[in-house]
């Protein structure tokens, strides 16, 4: 095998969450649509529920009922 | 030579005009920073002062502005001046103490952060975002893009200052995302100028401190949290507490701000800088809890209360904010202080 220059690329998997990859990333997905993400870190959504598959959206966060909803997003 | 992408639309651009006092304090201060003879608030007057009245807001905001771009015809020299640097100082504790008071505090950082993690199911009827998505319109919108101007036309730069205060996993994570946020290298994609051609697509002047004027209290406090948490070394672990609070929420927050935009017409430059934010802060959200807090605790585990701190008050402010504008809306009046008026 070719010595390489490059670092192994780094993958994390999060319980419950997205697979994060150091990108750029060009991925197939199972549709075979190939897409590209050149964020320095891609989060590649495992639990089908993102709106923006194949990257993570955070749709894979737990619910609470609205009640005791505090909100600071923007 | 090959001219840049934003060749054809760049204009240079002017430091914006001081803005008109609101209250005795703010009011001798403007006066020095126009250069006017006059008594500075005495330490004890900036004491009893409300922390989140219009008048000691404005106060640390302008005083603040020194760090960042300053103001049109104000004297470079006077950010590092000692007698307003004093008169800060008081205003700050002021802020500070507030704060600390209207938060629980604590040191469990995971749980801190864990309840950021649980999404409403619903609309909770305390959620601008939600309440936008919902029934905002276009007016509103506008409104709260004028107002939100004051921190994303300088998004990421408060945070930029906590770099030389990290060290191994927690620096390199903090200036990955900051990267980011600052284009990745290429100045049309900064996120301050993604938020420049939104209030451009919404009718309104993207020039730097434009609305500074029409923005209530409740509003500058959140910018001034950033610059009081950025500015003092002391305060890092609540720089990284706050940075982690806006991550974790921005994502959902600005899906919902994205709809809210797609519903009113809005055109497509002001649905990109929040698109880009459901991805990018999905990413960030992971890099921060991950290696910049996570590394920040390994190499400072003292600061956990300050961690915890930065992220309880990031959700005071911002509920303070939510109240106000949606109270104004529900009631038919504007949030603002005067009406955003057209571009041009
Ligand atoms: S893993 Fe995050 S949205 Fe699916
Ligand atoms: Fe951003
Ligand atoms: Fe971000």
């Amino acid at each position: 095998m070719p010595a390489s220059a490059e670092p192994p690329r780094r993958v994390v998997v999060e319980r419950d969450g997205p697979i994060l990859v150091e990108g750029p990333v060009e991925m197939t997905t199972d549709e075979g649509e190939s897409v590209v993400s050149d964020r320095f870190v891609v989060a590649i959504c495992t639990c089908r529920r993102s709106r923006i598959h194949p990257w993570c959206d955070t749709s894979h966060r737990r619910r609470k009922p609205a009640e005791e909803g505090e909100d600071t997003s923007p | 030579m090959t001219p840049s992408p934003e060749a054809h639309t760049h204009r240079p651009e002017t430091e914006p005009a001081l803005p008109d006092p609101r209250g005795p304090l703010s009011e001798r201060v403007l006066a020095a920073l126009a250069g006017r003879p006059g008594a500075l608030p005495s330490e004890d007057e900036t004491a009893r002062a409300d922390p989140y009245g219009d008048d000691l807001q404005l106060l640390l905001y302008v005083l603040y502005e020194l760090h960042y771009r300053g103001f049109a015809e104000v004297d470079e020299a006077l950010e590092w001046e000692p007698r307003l640097l004093a008169v800060r100082a008081a205003a700050e504790d002021v802020f500070l103490r507030a704060l600390r008071e209207g938060t629980t505090g604590g040191k469990d950082v995971e749980e801190a952060v864990g309840a950021l993690l649980l999404e409403p199911v619903g609309d909770d009827g305390h959620s601008v975002s939600h309440h936008l998505q919902r029934e905002g319109t276009l007016e509103q919108l506008r409104e709260y893009a004028a107002l939100r101007s004051l921190y994303h036309l300088k998004e990421a730069d408060p945070h930029v200052w906590v770099v030389p205060r990290l060290r191994g996993r927690a620096k390199a994570a903090m200036v990955a995302v900051e990267y980011d946020e600052f284009g990745a290298g290429r100045a049309e994609n900064i996120h301050a100028r993604l938020y420049a051609d939104l209030m451009a697509d919404l009718g309104l002047d993207p020039a730097y401190g434009r609305y500074l004027e029409t923005a209530p209290a409740e509003a500058l406090a959140t910018v001034n949290q950033m610059s009081l948490f950025g500015l003092h070394r002391r305060l890092r672990g609540a720089l990284v507490g706050h940075f982690a609070a806006v991550e974790i929420t921005s994502s959902p927050g600005s899906r919902r701000l994205a709809k809210a935009l797609r519903r009113a017409g809005a055109g497509a430059a002001a649905q990109r800088f929040y698109d880009e934010h459901v991805e990018a802060d999905a990413v960030h959200e992971q890099v921060v809890r991950r290696d910049v807090i996570g590394g920040l605790l390994e190499d400072e585990p003292q600061l956990a209360p300050d961690i915890v701190l930065g992220i309880e008050t990031t959700g005071l402010l911002e509920d303070r904010l939510g109240e106000h504008l949606l109270a104004s809306w529900r009631g038919g009046r504007t949030a603002l202080r005067t009406p955003p008026s057209a571009s041009s």
